[in-house]
């Protein structure tokens, strides 16, 4: 499944700063601009983290693809359970091994991590070897006994939960979560308030449709004692369907930021939205709190339930798929010794983007939405604030050659239950496997004027893929 | 773990940290060697801090056991010159509770 | 920019920032 060369395995871990320049081995190595360097760029935490670390900081575990939800916008495709996945005893040496590595904390995650029987003893398990453990819910199970085992000494204060909510109001938020899901996740914020459990989180992803909610949403966090945290809304897993549909508009990204810069200061972005630093100064004082760094590969990575390793959870596809805990060797073998994480430890430069006077702010924006909006990676984000993604689209798709990644994998389920979402009713996914991993179409729609002329993005396919040979899609 | 007779710090009080006072690791920090210092990590309120010298790495570790912060710098080596400053770094590290103030009883139970 | 290795020896404007640096843990992109 991996596209990486062999590699050798008795290649020791090497500190980043003695790692001589190196050209990039990967499908993605070579698409993106790096340097190559090995030496941090200055004394920052940043600079540091830039060039990777010998374990990850923290990272994101899918524990299942198994969900009771089906949420339209899901970036890992969940729903099914693959039975392949890890049985408890690996599960238990992964943990083993994160903690020799000292990684500080994981975010379990999935699919809905909690209907997986052995849940409890796992996260028990992590706490007891000195891994933090955040998981993220949708709050099914978190009833009352839960939620007081949760709010236990026990825990010793080494669990945070992630409350997944798309919307302020049941109206907003079911249209994309399923009906009674909002009830869900207000049932289980109130559990864990009333447990006394603090400082639950509770997560949004933002888009078109809750942008108008953040005081609301605030509201909601203040009342159940949580702390609110608004995330991107990436064109990842079942997130590629529902893109143009959900994703903010110009207008409403400016909304955002106005907001966070306004009344921020106690909430969470999981520096999601570092591209919106660039409606700050040039000179960087705009951006929002966080590194303004995309972790991916360098200080944290995916592992999902079957044990594959990528480079993180937007971007669950061939090209980003770093290696096997199980087949090669463990996971810190894979961290430390994967040819793409290996080209991804290199600072990176513009690119397309280098001689934008925002380009120190926004990074260039995000990896997997350009990738999964068949964007080039050397060029701009498909939400680039000053409008050039936007130009580079319908540039792209004016000369027909903009292609859009085939998902990888699909975990969705075969059939429609009563939680599916009305979102989804709307537009009916093809039942059979097969179809749903053929291109679908993506039209981009001019949702905003560009302010842009003759600014070229360059054109063709971007490299690797999931067998994108059926053409261009239609716009 | 016993708390300061002034409660412990929230991350808004003005501590400041003294050169002749007991301080010692919070039992809630793992500290991380890294190639280019260390990574402390404060699982109660989730704080990242990043200690960029390996001085101040030897003088956060050697601060439960030594009497006080100015015998703990000399341990680590750090110049006379210096002390001040790692003085303001340890103040800005007692504001996030990486560091706590050691009280007399509390020497056997120093934190790893 | 600085250089990592710089020497302190003799370094008397030493500034806390020099020192430690601090970020929240949810402030680097690439988990949930």
């Amino acid at each position: 499944m991996t596209l990486a060369p062999e590699r050798s395995p008795e290649r020791a871990p090497q500190q980043p700063s003695q790692q001589p320049s190196q050209q990039p081995t990967t499908a993605i190595g070579r698409l993106l601009p790096t340097t190559g360097d090995r030496t941090p760029r200055g004394d920052r935490l940043v600079d540091q983290f830039e060039l990777g670390l010998d374990a990850p900081i923290c990272l994101t575990w899918e524990l299942t693809y198994a969900c009771n939800l089906e949420c339209a916008h899901c970036l890992s495709s969940s729903g099914r359970r693959d039975p392949r996945e890890l049985s408890t005893d690996q599960a238990k040496a992964v943990i083993d091994e994160l903690q020799r590595m000292q990684v500080f904390y994981i975010n379990i995650g999935g699919g809905e991590p909690t209907i997986r029987p052995d849940f409890w003893e796992l996260l028990e398990y992590s706490i007891a070897h000195d891994v933090g453990v955040k998981f993220s819910t949708n709050g099914v199970r978190l009833d009352k006994e839960r939620a007081a085992f949760l709010a236990s000494p026990a825990m010793n204060g080494y669990v945070d939960i992630q409350i997944s909510l798309d919307g302020a109001t049941a109206e907003v938020n079911d249209y994309v979560r399923g009906p009674g899901s909002f009830d869900t996740a207000i049932r289980a914020l109130e559990n864990l308030q009333e447990a006394g459990f603090g400082d639950a989180k509770i997560s949004v992803v933002c888009t078109r449709q809750n942008i108008g909610q953040l005081d609301e949403f605030k509201a909601i966090a203040d009342r159940y004692g949580a702390m609110l945290r608004l995330t991107r809304l990436r064109p990842s897993g079942r997130g590629a369907d529902v893109w143009d549909e959900l994703h903010p508009l110009p207008e409403q990204q400016r909304e955002l930021y106005d907001w966070l810069v306004a009344h921020g200061e106690n909430v969470l972005t999981g520096d999601s939205f570092f591209h919106l630093a660039a409606f700050g100064d040039e000179d960087g004082s705009g951006a929002l709190p966080g590194l303004n760094l995309c972790g991916a590969g360098r200080v944290v990575c995916l592992i999902d339930p079957i044990g594959d390793v990528y480079a993180c959870p937007f971007a669950i596809h061939d090209d980003f798929h770093a290696g096997n805990l199980l087949t090669d060797g463990g996971f810190q073998q894979v961290w430390q010794t994967s040819p793409l994480f290996q080209d991804l430890r290199s600072p990176q430069t513009g690119g397309a983007c280098a001689s934008c006077s925002f380009f120190d702010s926004c990074r260039g924006g995000c990896m997997a939405a350009k990738f999964f909006t068949g964007l080039p990676l050397d060029g701009p984000d498909p939400e680039c604030v000053q409008g050039y993604g936007e130009s580079a689209l319908a540039a792209m798709n004016e000369a027909g050659g903009r292609v859009v990644p085939a998902a990888s994998q699909d975990h969705s389920k075969k059939n429609p239950t009563r939680n599916q979402p009305v979102m989804l009713q709307l537009s009916r996914r093809p039942a059979d496997l097969e179809s749903a991993l053929t291109p679908r179409s993506r039209p981009v729609s001019a949702c905003a004027e560009s302010p842009l002329a003759g600014f070229d993005p360059g054109t063709g396919p971007i490299g690797g893929g999931g067998g994108c040979a059926s053409g261009a899609c239609g716009c | 773990m016993s708390d300061a007779p002034t409660g412990t710090p929230t991350g808004t009080e003005p501590v400041t940290v003294a050169l002749d006072e007991p301080w010692v690791l919070s039992p809630s920090v793992a500290l991380r060697p890294e190639p280019f210092g260390a990574l402390a990590y404060h699982f109660g309120n989730r704080k990242l801090t990043f200690l960029k010298r390996p001085e101040l790495v030897r003088v956060v570790e050697a601060l439960g056991e030594q009497p006080d912060v100015a015998a703990a710098l000399a341990a680590a080596g750090v110049p006379e010159t210096q002390w001040q400053a790692y003085a303001a770094a340890l103040t800005g590290l007692a504001r996030t509770d990486m560091i706590r103030p050691r009280h007399a009883g509390d020497d056997e139970g120093a934190a790893a | 920019m600085a250089k990592p290795e710089e020497t302190v020896e003799t370094q008397t404007d030493l500034s806390a920032d020099m020192l430690i640096e601090e970020v929240s843990i949810d402030g680097m992109c690439g988990v949930y």
